[in-house]
């Protein structure tokens, strides 16, 4: 599927590692051919080479079809003879209906999927962070690397439209990140996770921090792979936001509330937001901290430390 | 908003599994809890649809309606809101419809 939530395709993605420098464009990669199919034969306008990407894709995709062993396989192979019945016969045009029974998605949570074997089998957690901009997603992470670097390493995927600003920043906390720039698209997809993975090459063992594009809605409906989606909300923003954007909240596993030292000077209700987020999620956690005044941050390093020990846990089973 | 990356992934996915021939009709599958606005996937449609094996092909959208079990009393229960509470006032439940987001079925021009 395409990467944007509204125009274009995914040639304006770019990952840029932070450790070396280099930049690879999603459009002209080899790899990118897999994820990009889905919406490159739509380019026909745009006079790019849709043909020879759809080409590689198909072969991605047939891969993918086979793993989900769906009926309608037998019905493509039926097909085929069918059309190579001589024309001459003037048969009339008739409709013929196959049955499909296809999730959209399916090609994102494939690569999902992939993600996440690779993640257990290296018994890395992957953590999918996500808020609306500017609820302190970076600060956070910055912070936690300068705390807890020594004791579990971590490493990083920015995601944003533009800049390589983020990614900046963790690397100066102390941690080797990837920005990952989506161009127009307005959330990460598997497939970039994945390119941003190969660029990253996190350790055995590790914490990979997934810092999704500052958005509550689509975020939601893109898995990446992770161990668990973690949103942040921040007390300047309104108490109301589990009801507003139900579907992130429900999907998350952690709800952090951020930037309490503001508490005094601002009228976020924090017990009617976990109450809210509790009514859409009845089993999310709520953790409030403040990375400024460190208060409340013992919660979130102690979570962390559970959310490994129950991977290692299930690594030795 | 999202809604056009999905259609775009809808009609790759009716195009590819056509093979070439052209298709006159695809039918989706679409929950009510599933963040996808039907009208939106309509509007997109055509757009992407242009050009295509699915240039001017009739897109009919099945919505299924939310539907979950409540954990603690058993009941079934329809879930017209994402959050929704049992008749026992109980809100863990566990759905059971109203999340798809499937292609159901394609008509394809035979010769």
């Amino acid at each position: 599927m395409c990467a944007t939530c509204g125009c274009g395709g995914k040639d304006g993605v770019t990952i840029t590692n932070l450790e070396t420098g280099a930049q690879e464009r999603a459009a002209g990669s080899q790899q990118s051919a897999s994820s990009h199919g889905a919406s490159e034969p739509h380019s026909h306008g745009d006079g790019h080479p849709a043909h020879s990407h759809a080409h590689d894709h198909h072969h991605h995709n047939h891969d993918h079809d086979h793993g989900h062993g769906h009926d309608h396989h037998h019905d493509h192979d039926h097909d085929h003879p069918h059309q190579a019945t001589p024309v001459g016969a003037l048969a009339a045009m008739h409709a013929v209906s196959v049955d499909l029974e296809r999730a959209i998605l399916a090609k994102n949570d494939a690569v999902a999927e992939r993600n996440r074997a690779w993640f257990d089998g290296r018994e890395i957690l992957a953590l999918n962070l996500v808020s609306s901009p500017g609820a302190g997603k970076t600060s956070l992470l910055e912070r936690t690397i300068r705390d807890l670097g020594t004791e579990m390493p971590m490493f990083v995927i920015e995601g944003d439209q533009q800049t390589l600003n983020d990614a900046q920043r963790i690397k100066a906390a102390g941690a080797p990140a990837v920005q990952v720039n989506t161009g127009t698209g307005c959330h990460l997809e598997a497939d970039m996770v994945r390119r941003g993975l190969d660029a990253l090459r996190p350790a055995f063992g590790s914490v990979v921090m997934i810092e999704n594009v500052g958005n509550l809605v689509c975020p939601a409906l893109f898995d990446l792979g992770e161990r668990a989606k973690v949103v942040v909300l921040s007390v300047t923003e309104g108490e109301d936001k589990p009801h507003k954007y139900p579907h992130m909240f429900r999907a998350a596993e952690l709800m952090i509330l951020s930037k309490i030292d503001l508490c005094p000077h601002v009228d976020f209700d924090i017990e009617r937001c976990e109450a809210m987020a509790r009514e859409v999620n009845p089993d999310i956690r709520s953790i409030r901290l403040s990375t400024r005044s460190g208060e409340g941050l013992g919660a979130w390093y102690d979570w962390l430390r559970a959310a490994r020990g129950r991977l290692a846990q299930d690594a030795a089973q | 908003m999202h809604e056009m990356g999905i259609t775009q992934s809808i009609v790759a996915i009716v195009e590819e599994q056509a093979a070439g021939r052209k298709v006159t009709r695809v039918t989706l599958e679409i929950g009510k809890l599933a963040a996808i606005m039907p009208d939106a996937i309509r509007f997109c449609f055509d757009v992407v649809a242009q050009g295509g094996a699915l240039d001017g092909a009739t897109l009919d959208i099945i919505e299924v309606p939310g539907r979950a079990r409540c954990l603690d009393c058993g009941a079934e229960v329809a879930l017209v809101e994402v959050f929704s509470r049992c008749g026992c006032g109980s809100n863990r439940l566990e759905r059971l419809t109203g999340e798809e987001l499937n292609i159901k079925s394609m008509e394809v021009e035979e010769i």
